[in-house]
C-alpha cells in the first residue's frame, strides 16, 4: 500500500522547502531548515508593513478563489478601530474532489503553516487563530496538534492562541461563510454576503480566512522576499508555486510542487509520466470538480489563471485529474453530480432540487432513455443554478455537467441512439457506488423522487 | 474522566456563551458510546446547557456523525471519481463479497460496517479507505480478504 509521492518538480521549492522526503514534524528539524526565522522577522516590522509586503508579492488564495491574500488581509479593522477581537480561521477542511495537498502540508510541513497563521496573527494584529480541519483527517490532526504542542512549549505562539477544531464530514464547511456557522457549532449553512468575513467574520467579528497552502506560503514570501516571489511563476498575476494535484489515469500521480505556468501538458507526460498504460487522455478534471473539464486541445495552456480563464478553465485548487479513453463522460458527469446533490446542504432552492434534477436527467441519459431535449435541458437547468444561490456550490455542479454536456455532447447523444451506455462496462466508472442514501439513520431523501 | 468533564474542558478552547463546542462534544460523546443515541445527545445537550432538538439537529446535518447503531469497526471506500477511475468500485464490491453486506449496512455480528463515501483527499493513491478512520492507500481488490481478517482477529 503505497504512500502519496510528494516532490518539488520544477523548483524553486517554497511551501516544500527544506523538505527531502522525510517529513519537518519535530521542532529541531524545521528548524534546521530555517523554520520560523521568517517569523522572527516579521515579528520585528510593523503589520502594515508585513500586509504591505503580502500585497507586493502578489500572493492568492490557493483554496480555490485566488484572491489576492494581502489585500484580504488588509481589509481587517485595526484593533484601535473596533471593539471586538480580530479572529483568524484556516481553512483546512480540504474535501474538493482531487486535491490532497492540504493534508501532505499537515503531515510534511506542519511548522511551516503554524509559522504562517503566526505571521498573519501580527500582520492583523489577531490572538486568536481557529484552524478548521476536516473531520477524516486523522493522522493530519495528529501531525498538526504535535507541531502545535512543539511550538506551545518552545514559546514560540507568544500571545497568540491556536486551537484546532475538527470538522464532521461536510463538503460544504470548507465554503467560508458555511465554515464559520459550523465553528459556532451550527449545521454548516453558507451565510448571505455582504457583511463579508472581514467586517463581520466569526462570532460577528473581523475574520480573515485563508486556505492552508496560501497560509503556508507565507514563510516563503518573507524567505525569499516579496519583490523575488512576485517574479516566480506566471507574473503578474499568478505568482509563486503551487502544490498540484496530479491524480487519475496517469503513470505517476501525486503532489508536486511547481511553479505557475507549467503547461498542463508538461505536468501530465512530463512530471507524471504521460496516461497510465500508454492510453488517451480524453479530458482532465481541471482546477477541481467544481470547474469545466479541460479537454486534450487545450493540453498547451499554462497552468496560471490568466492562461486557464482565456479558455474558460479554472486553475481552482490546483487539481490536475487525468481521464483516460475508456471512461464513459455521462457516467462521470452522473458521479460528480450525485456529488453535489449529496453534499447540497439544502438552503437555497436552485441548488437543492437542481442537484437533483440534474442527477435524474444524467441517469436517463446513461441508461438510454432520454432524448435530444433533455441534454437541452439539463444546460437549462444548470444556467438556473448558476448565480443564483448563496454559494457557488450548486453553481460547481453546473458549471462541470454543462462542460461535459457541451464538449462531448456526440457521446452523450450516442447513449440514446444506442439505447444505453456505448461502453458497456468497460469504463472504469461503471456503475460507481455513490453514497447517495446510505448514512446511517440520516434523514436523506433518495437519489430518484418517487 | 466523565463525559460531562471532557465536554467542560473542549469548551474552554472557545469564547462565552457561544456553541462552538457542539462538535466536539458530539464526537466525544460518539467515541464513547460508538453512535449518537437519543441518550447520547441528551447527555451532549446537558453539558452544553442547549435542547436536545438543537443537538440533534447539528448532529444530522453531518455525515461523520450516527444517528444509528454501527459496527465495532467501520470501513469507509472511497468512491468518488478519482479513485473511481482506478478501480474503487472493484474494492468496494471486494468489501461487499467479503464482508456479505452492502454499503451501509452492518455485518450481523455487530462486527463491521461498510460504507462508501465521498472523497477522502487521498487521490493520488486510489482506492483509499479508511478502516477505523485510519486511511489505507493503494488498496486493491486483493488487498481486501487481509483488511477484513485483521478486523475479524480484532473482534
Amino acid at each position: 500500500m503505497a504512500e502519496t509521492t510528494v516532490a518539488v518538480a520544477d523548483g524553486p521549492a517554497l511551501v516544500l522547502a527544506g523538505y527531502e522526503g522525510k517529513p519537518l514534524r519535530s521542532l529541531d528539524a524545521y528548524r534546521a531548515v530555517g523554520g520560523y526565522e521568517q517569523l522572527e522577522r516579521t515579528r520585528a516590522m510593523e503589520p502594515q508593513d508585513v500586509i504591505a509586503k503580502l500585497i507586493e508579492s502578489n500572493l492568492r488564495g490557493r483554496g480555490g478563489a485566488f484572491f489576492p491574500t494581502g489585500r484580504k488581509a488588509s481589509f481587517i479593522p485595526s484593533p484601535d478601530k473596533i471593539a471586538r477581537p480580530i479572529y483568524i480561521t484556516v481553512n483546512a477542511d480540504e474535501s474538493e474532489p482531487g486535491t490532497f495537498k492540504d493534508r501532505e502540508i499537515m503531515l510534511i510541513v506542519p511548522h511551516r503553516l503554524i509559522e504562517g497563521c503566526l505571521i498573519a496573527a501580527h500582520a492583523i494584529q489577531s490572538k486568536r487563530v481557529y484552524i478548521y480541519i476536516r473531520g477524516e483527517y486523522v493522522d493530519e490532526y495528529e501531525s498538526l496538534r504535535d507541531a502545535l504542542g512543539q511550538a506551545r512549549k518552545a514559546g514560540i505562539l507568544g500571545d497568540v492562541a491556536i486551537v484546532l477544531h475538527r470538522g464532521a464530514g461536510a463538503y460544504i464547511c470548507g465554503e467560508e461563510t458555511a465554515l464559520l456557522e459550523s465553528l459556532e457549532g451550527k449545521r454548516g449553512q453558507p451565510r448571505s454576503k455582504p457583511p463579508f468575513p472581514a467586517i463581520e467574520g466569526l462570532y460577528a467579528s473581523p475574520t480573515l480566512i485563508n486556505n492552508v497552502e496560501s497560509i503556508t506560503t507565507i514563510p516563503a514570501v518573507f524567505g525569499v522576499g516579496a519583490e523575488e516571489f512576485a517574479k516566480i511563476g506566471a507574473p503578474p498575476d499568478s505568482t509563486g508555486t503551487r502544490l498540484f494535484c496530479l491524480s487519475g489515469n496517469v503513470e505517476r500521480p501525486g503532489v508536486y510542487e511547481a511553479p505557475h505556468g507549467i503547461t498542463v501538458r508538461h505536468l501530465i507526460e512530463e512530471i507524471g509520466g504521460g496516461i497510465a498504460g500508454g492510453r488517451e487522455l480524453k479530458a482532465v478534471m481541471m482546477g477541481g470538480s467544481s470547474f469545466p473539464v479541460l479537454t486534450p486541445n487545450d493540453l498547451d495552456t499554462p497552468l496560471d489563471a490568466n492562461s486557464l480563464g482565456q479558455k474558460g478553465y479554472f486553475i481552482g485548487s490546483g487539481v490536475v485529474c487525468a481521464i483516460d479513453d475508456r471512461t464513459c463522460m455521462v457516467q462521470f458527469a452522473l458521479r460528480v453530480g450525485q456529488f453535489y446533490m449529496h453534499e447540497s446542504c439544502g438552503k437555497c432552492t436552485p441548488c437543492r432540487i437542481g442537484t437533483r434534477w440534474l442527477v435524474q436527467l444524467l441517469r436517463a441519459v446513461e441508461n438510454g432513455t432520454a432524448k435530444e431535449s433533455d441534454l437541452d435541458l439539463v444546460l437549462d437547468v444548470c444556467d438556473r443554478i448558476i448565480g443564483k444561490c448563496l454559494c457557488v456550490l450548486g453553481d460547481s455542479d453546473a458549471m462541470i455537467v454543462a462542460s461535459c454536456v457541451s464538449k462531448f455532447r456526440d457521446e452523450f447523444r450516442a447513449h440514446f441512439e444506442h439505447g444505453g451506455c456505448p461502453f458497456g462496462h468497460d469504463s472504469q466508472l461503471d456503475e460507481l457506488f455513490a453514497p447517495v442514501d446510505q448514512h446511517s439513520g440520516h434523514p436523506v431523501a433518495p437519489e430518484v423522487l418517487a | 474522566m466523565s463525559l460531562d468533564a471532557e465536554i467542560q474542558e473542549v469548551r474552554k478552547l472557545y469564547p462565552e456563551g457561544t456553541r462552538s463546542a457542539v462538535l466536539p462534544a458530539l464526537r466525544l460523546a460518539q467515541e464513547r458510546h460508538g453512535w449518537l443515541s437519543r441518550e447520547a445527545i441528551e447527555e451532549v445537550a446537558a453539558a452544553l446547557d442547549l435542547t436536545p432538538a438543537y443537538c440533534f439537529s447539528v448532529a444530522s446535518f453531518y455525515d461523520m456523525f450516527h444517528l444509528a447503531p454501527v459496527g465495532r469497526h467501520t470501513v469507509e471506500v472511497c468512491t468518488n471519481v478519482c479513485c473511481g477511475l482506478v478501480n474503487a468500485q472493484a474494492v468496494l464490491e471486494a468489501f461487499e463479497r467479503e464482508l456479505g453486506v452492502a454499503p451501509g449496512e452492518t455485518t450481523e455480528d455487530g462486527g463491521v460496517t461498510l460504507r462508501a463515501v465521498e472523497c477522502l483527499g487521498g487521490c493520488s493513491t486510489p482506492t483509499i479507505v479508511a478502516v477505523d478512520h485510519r486511511y489505507r492507500q493503494s488498496v486493491t481488490p486483493e488487498d481486501v480478504p487481509g483488511i477484513v481478517e485483521e478486523l475479524r482477529n480484532d473482534g
